[in-house]
């Protein structure tokens, strides 16, 4: 579940495109993270102000700005740029 | 009303039909409603005559959905008006409710008919409780007119539109099947707004302002209850301002009748009986049923011998003439289920109280 | 970061949709009341018809419709949505004019005013929104639960020999003649994320067009009252309730060719 220890690993490929998670807004269902083909999304440690553990970004490299989690999301928490 | 140069049309109709006439003199285009003895007369008037004038009849499936297709043509800021009897009028409690608490204008019209139940189809001022009291859930108030002549059930349906707008509140006419079936002449005069045609809370989509609502769910904090004060408020004002009433030979008068719609009309038969005999009688004539002529109530009850309340039920706004007075000992009643009394029966009645011999 | 796109992407592809008002929501987590309004709100965009949308809420968790669709919005009692739609449509016919409806509301106690407003082909939108369930009473058998499963007033299951079997609206309004389009999708995969976009978009099209009567019925989740995780609550729609409740086009208009 911890963040950025992927990244070193990930290889030569660069990032195609980039979201961004609202850490107050999430309510932590995780479909998000089911839904990503790459599996960038994870489900963080820090609890939000609702109470939930929010999902955060947690491979970057690996996004392609496909924008499923996005359309996935059903609390709109999620934009997304390529 | 204003007569000025206006020629002033006198005509003869229905009383059901008169409503219809009001309601376009006042300005409705839009009329919804489903068949029930005896008020049919006005859905098929509107079905003929609103398509010529640009208006709307729509027949629905049930009341229950009438009194919706009237919640959504209200909240679009026209006016709408239906019409229905006893049991519709019990499918429409809910919407009416609604309507209520959403602050929304419309007139609806009771031709009501003999209950409980399917009841029958004879006149009957059985519905007076449900009408008067609201018969929604939650607690709200709506005008009742009560007209006792065709000339009535054309200037009281256009008062109706009126009071609607002017509280946003829906009103009612209460009449019965023989002031909506008799027919008689009355005269047309002119509709003159006492209200302001412009409705910015109507939902026309939010070009230009920002979105609104019409609604009656208040679930933050004590917003439900800022929201029934508001409504109270309201209330009030009606009860201080809009209390009407006939005074039919009240001039010395020992006996006061106190009857509304046609129980009244046929009490002017009987009284003009029993003045001719001397007897001191007279009427006073509720027209808004609420807000009730509470203050005028004791004024009569405190001056007369005795109180003697009509009505075609047994005893439904005997109560509220009880509240208005503490002269509970002058008080008499009578009334019959689903029946009109008769001019005979009143008559003898008055006598009765009069001292006179039978 | 801020300027410029986000770390050097200049290009946004997906944000909140204009129409969808910029507060959090009452939605348990994973519900796809949200995914079906994002579709809604995203739909009123592209039509550009935000000014001109009159919205009626029913009764249910989806009544606060009006406080994240940035539309005007009446609210109506509980089934009689089809109804006020009718009576803003009248009044109003230059105006779009949808319902939100959940499956005990459209379903259960408004079926009366649904039909009818189908049948007299009212020129309406109906978004449905079916997860078997009266989701904000906490969770009551509905006409739409499934048969065997576990409510909290079918706790031993729902019995066909008792309550009778699941309700298909799509399919049975689809055989009203008023009834321009019906379909039935799901927001449990992508691309059935943008199956019901499209459905949608036909739905809000034969109003413009004035056809008749359009109805979406969407199959959604209640992961709180179907006591699951989100992404199982998806899989049950993937399953149990696709097997039911098939998705597909029910009926489209090509005309307004009425009898």
């Amino acid at each position: 579940m911890q963040s950025n220890q992927a990244a070193g690993k990930s290889i030569a490929k660069e990032p195609t495109g980039r979201i961004e998670i609202d850490f107050e807004r999430c309510k932590a269902c995780e479909l998000c993270v089911f839904a990503c083909p790459k599996g960038c999304i994870e489900i963080g440690a820090k609890i939000n102000r609702q109470g939930y553990a929010a999902a955060f970004f947690a491979r970057p490299e690996d996004c392609t700005g496909c924008a499923i989690c996005a359309e996935t999301c059903p609390d709109v928490c999620i934009e997304v740029w390529r | 009303m204003s007569r000025g140069a206006a020629v002033i049309h006198r005509t003869l109709m229905k009383g059901n039909e008169a409503i219809c006439a009001g309601a376009i003199a006042a300005g409705c285009r839009f009329y919804y409603g489903y068949p029930i003895t005896p008020q049919n007369d006005i859905p098929e008037y509107m079905s003929a005559h609103l398509p010529r004038i640009g208006g709307t009849f729509l027949q629905a499936e049930s009341e229950v959905a009438t009194i919706n297709f009237i919640l959504g043509t209200s909240a679009s800021g026209r006016r709408v008006m239906t019409s229905s009897s006893g049991p519709g009028i019990s499918l429409m409690q809910e919407g009416l409710s609604y309507m209520a608490g959403s602050e929304l204008p419309a007139v609806v019209v009771n031709i009501s008919r003999s209950g409980p139940g399917l009841g029958g189809i004879a006149p009957s001022q059985g519905d007076y409780f449900q009408a008067v009291k609201c018969g929604g859930h939650g607690g709200y108030r709506m005008p009742v007119l009560a007209p006792h002549s065709v000339q009535e059930m054309y200037s009281l349906t256009m008062l109706a539109f009126d009071l609607a707008d002017k509280y946003r509140n829906p009103a009612m006419i209460l009449g019965d099947a023989i002031v909506g079936q008799m027919k008689e002449p009355y005269e047309q005069t002119p509709y003159v707004s006492s209200v302001p045609a412009e409705k910015p809370w109507a939902l026309t989509g939010c070009a230009g302002r920002p979105r609104q609502h019409l609604k009656s769910l208040y679930l933050k904090d004590n917003a439900i209850e800022v929201h029934n004060w508001k409504l109270h408020g309201k209330y009030r004002r009606m009860e201080e301002d809009e209390v009407r009433f006939e005074n039919y030979r009240l001039d010395g008068a020992r006996i006061a009748i106190v009857a509304f719609g046609t129980a009244a009309r046929v009490s002017k038969t009987a009284i003009q009986w029993a003045r001719d005999e001397g007897i001191a009688v007279g009427m006073l004539r509720p027209i808004t049923l609420y807000p009730f002529p509470e203050t005028q109530v004791d004024e009569v009850a405190r001056k007369v011998d005795v109180v003697l309340v009509i009505e075609m039920n047994t005893g439904q706004m005997l109560q509220d003439v009880k509240m208005s007075t503490p002269c509970h000992d002058k008080i008499r009643f009578l009334g019959k289920p689903c029946a009109m009394p008769t001019p005979e029966e009143i008559h003898g009645e008055i006598r009765r109280l009069a001292g006179k011999a039978e | 970061m801020k300027e410029k796109g986000k770390g050097g992407f200049g290009k946004n592809v997906y944000r909140r949709p204009e129409s969808l008002v910029d507060v959090k929501t009452h939605f348990c987590p994973g519900c796809h009341h949200g995914i079906a309004h994002k579709i809604l709100a995203e739909t009123i965009d592209r039509f550009c018809l935000r000014e001109k949308t009159v919205g009626v809420a029913c009764v249910g968790c989806s009544v606060f419709l009006y406080d994240y669709i940035d539309v005007d919005v009446a609210e109506a009692p509980h089934g009689r949505a089809p109804a006020v739609a009718t009576g803003v449509k009248r009044a109003q016919p230059d105006r779009f004019v949808f319902t939100y409806q959940g499956d005990g509301d459209l379903a259960a106690i408004g079926t009366s005013e649904v039909i009818h407003a189908a049948n007299r082909g009212e020129n309406i939108t109906v978004i449905f929104v079916n997860n078997t369930t009266y989701g904000m009473t906490g969770g009551q058998m509905a006409p739409t639960t499934m048969l065997g499963q576990k409510t909290s007033t079918s706790p031993y299951g729902r019995d066909f020999r008792k309550d009778g079997y699941p309700i298909k609206m799509a399919e049975l309004l689809a055989t009203l003649e008023g009834t321009a389009y019906s379909a039935r999708v799901a927001t449990s995969t992508p691309a059935q994320i943008r199956k019901a976009k499209e459905a949608v978009r036909k739905a809000f099209d034969m109003q413009i067009k004035e056809m008749g009567f359009s109805i979406v019925e969407f199959l959604s989740t209640c992961p709180t009252n179907w006591g699951m995780k989100p992404i199982d609550a998806q899989k049950r729609v993937l399953g149990e309730m696709s097997e039911y409740f098939p998705l597909g086009v029910y009926k489209e208009r090509k005309q307004a060719d009425f009898l």
